[in-house]
């Protein structure tokens, strides 16, 4: 399901049970949501990419 | 007369031992103190005057007799309303709760009986821990001891306004993404979250047991290493000794969490920063590289968690919880797995990154709150030249260590021109909390005025 979709659905199910004042906390949500899907760690099934390790953190005048 | 608002644990045990004073009067004093201020503060919850005159002559009775429980024995405490104490309801600052009755102490306040503590009363919380300004409560909000026409902090506002107005010379919090470090810079507190799963959270309300730390808030390190000592269940712990502050390796994480910062508080973190240099402290930088995924990350875990336990209240009470409170909650119930299961990922390399970026030093080291204590009922806040959210610019500095479990500590820093409290946060690794403990110890000696 992509973010928009589940938006979409989201906001009508809010409304659906009397839950208006919901949507502007889900179009956060999803801004937050569309911010966790665009990371680098996620996986991919068409590759072979994974959640690595993180790099070395930079250090300096320590 | 004692003045309660400056004493600390270590300084009424002497006067104590030395039988200058008595736990019986100091635990009239705080309940003098929260007669007169509570009415302004709504600190408190319940105040549990009877039962804290009844430990208090108890504990005098046991000392005259030879018998010390330790450093916390006699001393007048507070306990947010999070948090069971046997035969007083555990309101979560919700009518949601009403009629709860605890059966049995939390096994946290029961090891601070142990030690002598005397519970003095139950504070107000941001209803269910839910919020960092303590104003959505059953019992309306908890208030700043510095300004009551701000926020105190949150979620355990009314544990550090019961310290900071000497109502009680220290608190238990409970700490889920900053709940006891938010209010402790609040208000001009010392708060300590330990390493996670160290403190056990059985017989607290939860909020999200995958973040959920208890913890202490007081006025100095020392006092909060008696507390975090006899939360462990170790009523007699030896002193603690500060780390050599010569030497003393700390990094500090600018990309990201210096980005958002109030032009007060960034003059008196650079000023603590420069302290500490010249005692002797090497100060490096450091860099979290997933730092911009920690607000999406926490939010998706901690709404989520928190909807699953409140999923059946929401349809059966749900006219009982405060409206933004119930909001929030109902957001959870939208999260999806996948999505859940992004951000459960991204926790993990965040803990990874925090780890890495410890391994060349003793400590990170940044700000505990961007901004000082907002106005009651204030939605935003501007930031420099930006307009920040309330909620999302006071989690900002803190959720990221809920997430990987690094045990951080809040330390006064100084006041802003309007005597409003600073604070400067120290971040050890991973169960190693009595060595950040030892850091921040040896820091505080060069921060300036303790707490209040």
């Amino acid at each position: 399901m992509t973010v928009d979709t589940w938006l979409d659905a989201a906001i009508a199910d809010a409304e659906r049970r009397g839950l208006s004042e919901l949507k502007p906390m889900l179009e956060t949500l999803a801004r937050a949501t569309h911010a966790l899907r665009s990371a680098d760690f996620n996986g991919d099934a068409s590759d072979s990419r994974q959640a690595g390790p993180p790099k070395e953190p930079m250090k300096k005048s320590l | 007369m004692i003045d309660t608002s400056t004493l600390t644990i270590e300084e009424f045990g002497r006067r104590l031992r030395a039988r200058e004073t008595t736990a019986e009067q100091m635990t009239e004093e705080c309940l003098r103190r929260i007669d007169a201020d509570n009415p302004r503060l709504n600190a408190f919850i319940l105040v549990m005057a009877d039962q804290a005159r009844q430990q208090a002559r108890e504990a005098d009775r046991e000392l005259a007799a030879g018998h010390d429980r330790g450093p916390l024995h006699g001393v007048p405490i507070s306990i947010k309303d999070l948090v069971d104490v046997r035969g007083t309801p555990t309101t979560a600052a919700s009518r949601v709760r009403e009629g709860h009755v605890a059966e049995r102490d939390a096994p946290a306040i029961a090891h601070l009986r142990q030690a002598g503590a005397v519970i003095i009363g139950k504070t107000n919380l941001h209803e269910f821990a839910f919020g960092t300004t303590n104003e959505d409560s059953a019992f309306g909000p908890a208030r700043n001891p510095h300004d009551p026409a701000r926020s105190p902090g949150g979620s355990s506002g009314g544990s550090a306004a019961s310290i900071v107005a000497g109502m009680a010379l220290a608190s238990i919090g409970t700490d889920t993404g900053g709940s006891i470090r938010i209010p402790a810079a609040a208000c001009g507190a010392v708060g300590l979250k330990p390493t996670h799963g160290e403190v056990s959270t059985a017989g607290v309300v939860p909020l999200s047991r995958a973040l959920d730390h208890v913890g202490p808030l007081a006025r100095s390190v020392a006092d909060a290493w008696i507390m975090y000592r006899a939360l462990l269940g170790d009523a007699t712990p030896r002193g603690l000794a500060p780390s050599p502050i010569s030497g003393l390796r700390v990094a500090v994480p600018r990309a990201y969490f210096c980005d958002v910062l109030d032009d007060q508080v960034r003059a008196r973190f650079e000023e603590a920063l420069e302290a500490l240099r010249a005692a002797g402290v090497r100060v490096g930088e450091t860099d979290i590289r997933h730092a911009k995924e920690i607000g999406p990350a926490y939010l998706h875990i901690v709404l989520a968690d928190a909807a699953t336990h409140h999923a059946a209240t929401l349809e059966s009470m749900p006219e009982r919880y405060t409206a933004p409170v119930r909001l929030r909650l109902e957001m959870g119930r939208y999260v999806l797995a996948e999505d859940y299961v992004r951000a459960q990922a991204g926790r993990e390399l965040l803990r990874q990154e925090v780890d890495a970026a410890l391994a060349g030093c003793d400590a990170l080291v940044l700000p505990t709150l961007p901004i000082v204590a907002p106005p009651l009922g204030a939605d935003s806040v501007n930031v420099g030249s930006t307009q920040e959210p309330v909620r999302n610019v006071m989690l900002r500095l803190t959720q990221l260590f809920n997430l990987t479990g690094h045990p951080a500590i809040a330390l006064p820093c100084g006041r802003t021109a309007d005597g409003l409290p600073c604070s400067l946060q120290i971040v050890g690794a991973r169960g190693q909390t009595e060595q950040l403990m030892r850091t921040a110890l040896a820091c505080e000696a060069h921060l300036g005025r303790r707490s209040g």
